[in-house]
């Protein structure tokens, strides 16, 4: 079975029995707590060597010589190499890793090591392989980069005006994308509107800083003529085709595992220069190489998101309803385009969120400056165009007079019209269809969750104490489980085991549990006697990864059709060796038992071995060798999670800081397989948002220089500053696949910036004061309170 | 991230160790560890020697002498936390700790490690700012003692010479019917403080100020005593409307700011800590008073 998708089959719950829906102990966490886990620091392998990369300390420089000559000569230094060491190995100038999209104007693919231009700060220019870091770190330092220095491009506006210098000079100017999003009959709307207001939104958002950092080994084995490469990313097999094409290899040469790996949100599902260069000097020096990124390269040499400028402009009837959006992104993408361009358009599909939007144009013009390209994480672009919607309705209640919950109900879909195929039009030419859920019920049980109309009491109660107490409010929606496959195969051999192989890859969020529920939910069995192969090769030949909230979506459903095959083979042949009909079987415990007669049966191992055949038999019932099955499975369409948050946020007016008391959230990921993984997932995503709320920035000086390169400077929200989550549960079962799920990974991000700063402007409700900006550190929100006392004072 | 190659040495005695800073070349003398081994796995600096002082236990002690408290330089800032005689002498420097890192970094952090590396945003220093600590320096030629208020030489350095170490520091005597506060804002608890405030302050038993010690850190690259703003407590009686006036003092202060908290905005916080940190050193001597 493979090629289509089963979209409508439906779940028979006595197969299911409870397994699926209860919150199972994960079968990763015994090798995580006894620490035998194994992250790509982990591994040493007999003879290895260590990497170290000399990056450019230029913003934008053209390199008119690198003098390695010194580096060489440090003893234990095995190579220092340049560009044109390694471009023997490879098929091409550039990693090709150019998405084919309508927006895109022109290709800026990132190179392994710098030829002639550096464009970034932390860009690679050489690589020092040496017997231990120390030593390469030490060689690296003595290599003498001749830079001409070059004007730089530092903000996506800036780098839009006529005459602004060029980010890379083999780009004819910084606009290397756009998208237009138009619908509806924006200018009659605006032209008729009761109300309109335009506002600036400027928001940045940071990178993933997994506790992991990247990390690769690559190993060549003349013997096998094979290239084994352990890395640390989301997307193996991409990177696996990415390596095969650039490094001109066959697949059977090259074989890529993604070992343990200690958090990924995004940044590891984009393949890095690093991801060519450590394997083609493995190849040049035929030794393994170990390269393992320091927390200095997660500031420099790792994609994170950054800043848009939102400008935009609202038309809104008398009722609070709106009419239109019209407006300008600009986005900054960094030197390079290393993962597509949809990081803006996904903020842009996102923002009209779970209500009626009858107009929109939008066009967001992605510009190319001197800082670190810029890839998606946790999220991928969607707080951003939340926040802008949210930020205006929260304006718009204001204008009205509404209160807050009152403006979004009157702009929310109703349930009725579920699926609701919203204006948009995607990239693919599918119209953006909302697959199910009910978004005034969510956002009726958040209210009544968190107790929204008792807040004024508590908020009266605590200006007695002289605290500023305020409460927030937000909706999102966001698409999830993308495709379009993904593989999983289920095998049974002669021990009984049940093995399971997938293309999906996990980084801690629990994807092998998952799978192996759904597998054990088919055979009656415990989710540990299942055994889950993912994030390798040579396990699947297929595969997408990790990334877009989709695993639980595509490669849940392929792991629960296949078992499903699986056990419908099992039981063919059982009632062919019991001499039974089929439907008088059941599968429990992993035996093919005659319902009513217990003593009558057969285990999986035994119809496993018997389906191994033996030498001149038939196989029993004249089956198909093996008690296996592999499912691509192929969603037909994207499935919306939406949520309501609520926050309650103390506000310090002196300091500016902010102390978030209460936070709920009411979610719906349509069916939950693991409802446990899936607080895990929501509580995570939220407090992501609240990093790139309150704490997170990413600086650079006007030079493209980084002024940000330690987590002490860079502020991940801690146990003491993240409140109490309380997380509740709708389940509005998607239509679109068998297992009626949706994606949970990212949504309690989205939420989040909405929702606190939402609180904090309610808290400071006085001062009319807006914040429309991320994130909003304590001395910046002071500014705004002191700026905003003195025009009250002068009012 | 890793430092650049260097000889590590481990002396057992203070003799050993001053002879190894005599010496060396480009040497740096270790402590607990805690600022200078990211700085080296950075490669901020790259000293060649690295001398341990963690094996020396003349080094580390607590002790309650007539002349007041005193403390070996390499005792750890968990140690003194933990000290009945430092709560009964010093409770000032139990209130800086409160603030210090976390209790991990605690354990292997010491005080005289935290006083050498002078970090403006640390608390230890600008405690030791606000009592007049005197710091004993020890060399082959002998000892000798330094007010603290001589011991910064700029931003993050010293006025010890190279063959000097730290090793003892003297918060002298506590004043009478005294009551201290240590408040500080950072923007998570644990990070570096924004701008810190050390207070002690002693009445009669008419309420009259007789002694007021102010010092803040973030708003210089020092530790700073905010001296005109004691001049205006001593003597007076103390009272809310003082305390305001002295708040407002303290936020008109010159301040040095940078990009992510601006002078206006250090200078608000100091005038806000002050208030918060004299109010509640009130609070002490006067529940002090009452038992």
């Amino acid at each position: 079975m493979s090629g289509k998708s089963l979209g409508t089959a439906s779940l028979s719950p006595e197969r299911s029995g409870e397994l699926i829906g209860s919150s199972v102990p994960r079968v990763e966490d015994t090798r995580l707590l006894r620490g035998e886990a194994r992250f790509i620091d982990d591994i040493v392998l007999p003879d290895m060597l260590h990497a170290v990369f000399a990056r450019s300390r230029s913003a934008h420089a053209r390199i008119k010589g690198v003098d390695t000559a010194a580096a060489k000569a440090v003893p234990g230094v095995h190579a220092v190499l340049l560009y044109a060491d390694l471009r023997p190995l490879l098929t091409c100038d550039r990693i090709p890793l150019a998405l084919a999209a309508a927006a895109v104007k022109f290709d800026a693919e990132p190179v392994c090591l710098v030829n002639d231009e550096a464009c970034y700060v932390g860009e690679p220019i050489a690589l020092v392989v040496a017997d231990n870091r120390r030593i390469a770190e030490d060689a690296a330092a003595l290599i003498e980069v001749d830079y001409d220095e070059l004007p730089v491009v530092t903000d996506p506006h800036d780098g839009l005006l006529p005459g602004a210098p060029r980010a890379r000079l083999d780009c004819p100017d910084n606009l290397t994308a756009e998208h237009v999003v138009k619908y509806g009959d924006v200018d009659r709307i605006f032209g008729t509107a009761a109300h309109t207001f335009s506002e600036q939104f400027r928001m940045e958002k940071g990178g993933g800083f997994s506790i992991e950092p990247r990390g690769i080994i690559a190993r060549y084995d003349a013997v096998e003529d094979l290239l084994t490469v352990w890395n640390g990313t989301q997307t193996p097999h991409r990177a696996k085709t990415v390596m095969v094409q650039t490094l001109g290899l066959a697949e059977h040469q090259l074989r890529v595992i993604a070992p343990d790996v200690g958090g990924g949100f995004g940044p590891k599902a984009v393949f890095h220069p690093e991801e060519i260069a450590i394997p083609a000097a493995a190849l040049l020096l035929r030794r393994p190489i170990k390269w393992f990124e320091d927390r200095l390269e997660s500031f420099t040499a790792t994609v994170q998101e950054r800043r848009q400028i939102w400008n935009v402009e609202v038309a809104f009837d008398a009722a609070g309803k709106l009419g239109g959006i019209r407006g300008r992104i600009y986005h900054d993408h960094g030197a390079n385009v290393p993962y597509g361009v949809a990081l803006p358009y996904n903020g842009i599909t996102n923002m009209i969120g779970p209500y009626v939007l009858p107009a929109l144009h939008l066009t967001a013009s992605l510009c190319l400056t001197n800082m670190v390209p810029v890839a998606p994480t946790r999220g991928a672009g969607r707080p951003q165009g939340t926040f802008v919607m949210e930020r205006m309705l929260d304006r718009i209640a204001r204008t009205l007079d509404l209160t807050r919950d009152e403006v979004r109900r009157r702009n929310l879909i109703p349930p009725e019209q579920m699926p609701y195929a919203t204006p948009i039009k995607q990239r693919d030419g599918s119209v953006m269809t909302y697959d199910s859920g009910d978004y005034p019920q969510c956002q009726r049980r958040a209210l009544a969750a968190a107790d929204w109309n008792g807040f004024e009491e508590r908020r009266v109660a605590a200006l007695r104490e002289g605290r500023l107490l305020g409460i927030g409010l937000a909706n999102y929606v966001e698409g999830t489980g993308r495709g379009p496959f993904e593989s999983t195969a289920i095998r049974i051999g002669a021990s009984g085991q049940i093995f399971v192989t997938s293309g999906a890859t996990a980084q801690g969020q629990g994807t092998k549990t998952m799978l192996a529920q759904l597998a054990a939910s088919v055979f009656g069995v415990s989710p540990d006697r299942v055994h889950v192969t993912d994030g390798d090769t040579a396990a699947t030949p297929l595969g997408l990864g990790a990334f877009a909230s989709r695993q639980a979506v595509t490669a849940g459903n392929a792991a629960y059709l296949a078992a499903q095959s699986v056990a419908e083979k099992a039981k063919a042949v059982a009632s062919v060796m019991l001499e039974v009909a089929p439907e008088d079987l059941e599968l429990k415990d992993g035996e093919i038992r005659v319902a009513g007669v217990p003593k009558l049966k057969k285990s999986l191992a035994e119809v496993a071995r018997a389906l191994g055949g033996l030498p001149g038999f038939a196989l029993p019932g004249n089956m198909d060798p093996g008690l296996a099955a592999a499912v691509d499975y192929q969603p037909m369409g994207m499935t919306y999670t939406n949520g309501t948050h609520i926050a309650e946020a103390e506000v310090n007016p002196i300091s500016g800081a902010v102390k978030i008391h209460r936070y709920t959230v009411v979610h719906d990921c349509g069916r939950m397989i693991n409802p446990m993984m899936v607080e895990g997932q929501v509580r995570g995503g939220v407090v992501h948002g609240i990093g790139m709320t309150l704490f997170e920035l990413m600086r650079f000086d006007d030079s493209g220089q980084p002024l940000t390169g330690t987590l002490a400077d860079y502020l991940l929200p801690t146990a003491d500053v993240v409140p109490r989550i309380d997380i509740h549960h709708m389940e509005s079962p998607s239509p679109l696949n068998p297992l009626g799920v949706k994606g949970a990974a990212e949504s309690g991000t989205i939420g989040a910036p909405s929702v606190v700063i939402s609180a904090i402007e309610d808290a400071l409700r006085p001062l009319e004061l807006r914040i429309t900006e991320l994130p909003i550190l304590p001395a910046r929100l002071r500014a705004l309170i002191r700026t905003a006392q003195k025009a009250a004072k002068h009012a | 991230m890793k430092p650049s190659a260097f000889t590590y040495h481990a002396p057992r005695t203070l003799t050993e160790a001053l002879t190894l800073v005599a010496t060396l070349d480009n040497a740096r003398v270790l402590a607990g560890g805690q600022s200078l081994m990211p700085m080296m796995n950075y490669r901020v600096v790259q000293p060649e020697h690295l001398i341990d002082l963690g094996r020396i236990p003349e080094l580390a002690f607590v002790e309650d002498t007539a002349d007041g408290l005193k403390v070996g330089a390499m005792t750890t800032q968990r140690t003194i936390e933990r000290s009945d005689v430092v709560q009964k002498r010093c409770p000032l420097l139990i209130d800086a700790l409160f603030h210090v890192g976390h209790q991990q970094t605690r354990n292997r952090g010491t005080i005289g490690g935290s006083i050498c590396h002078l970090d403006p945003s640390a608390e230890l220093p600008v405690t030791a700012c606000a009592l007049d600590a005197v710091l004993t320096a020890a060399s082959n030629n002998g000892r000798r003692k330094i007010t603290f208020a001589d011991f910064p030489a700029g931003y993050l350095t010293t006025s010890l010479e190279p063959d000097e170490i730290l090793v003892q520091i003297d918060f002298g005597k506590w004043p009478e019917r005294a009551g201290s506060a240590f408040e500080e804002y950072a923007v998570r608890p644990a990070d570096f403080a924004i701008v810190s405030i050390a207070t002690v302050i002693a009445l009669d038993e008419g309420d009259i100020v007789t002694d007021a010690r102010i010092a803040a850190g973030g708003i210089a690259p020092v530790p700073t005593r905010l001296t005109n703003v004691e001049t205006m407590l001593k003597g007076k009686r103390v009272s809310s409307a003082l305390i305001e006036r002295a708040a407002t003092a303290a936020a008109t202060l010159p301040a040095e700011g940078d990009d992510m908290n601006p002078a206006e905005y250090r200078q608000e916080l100091a005038g806000h800590l002050t208030q918060r940190a004299l109010t509640k050193a009130l609070q002490r001597v006067r529940a002090s008073a009452d038992t």
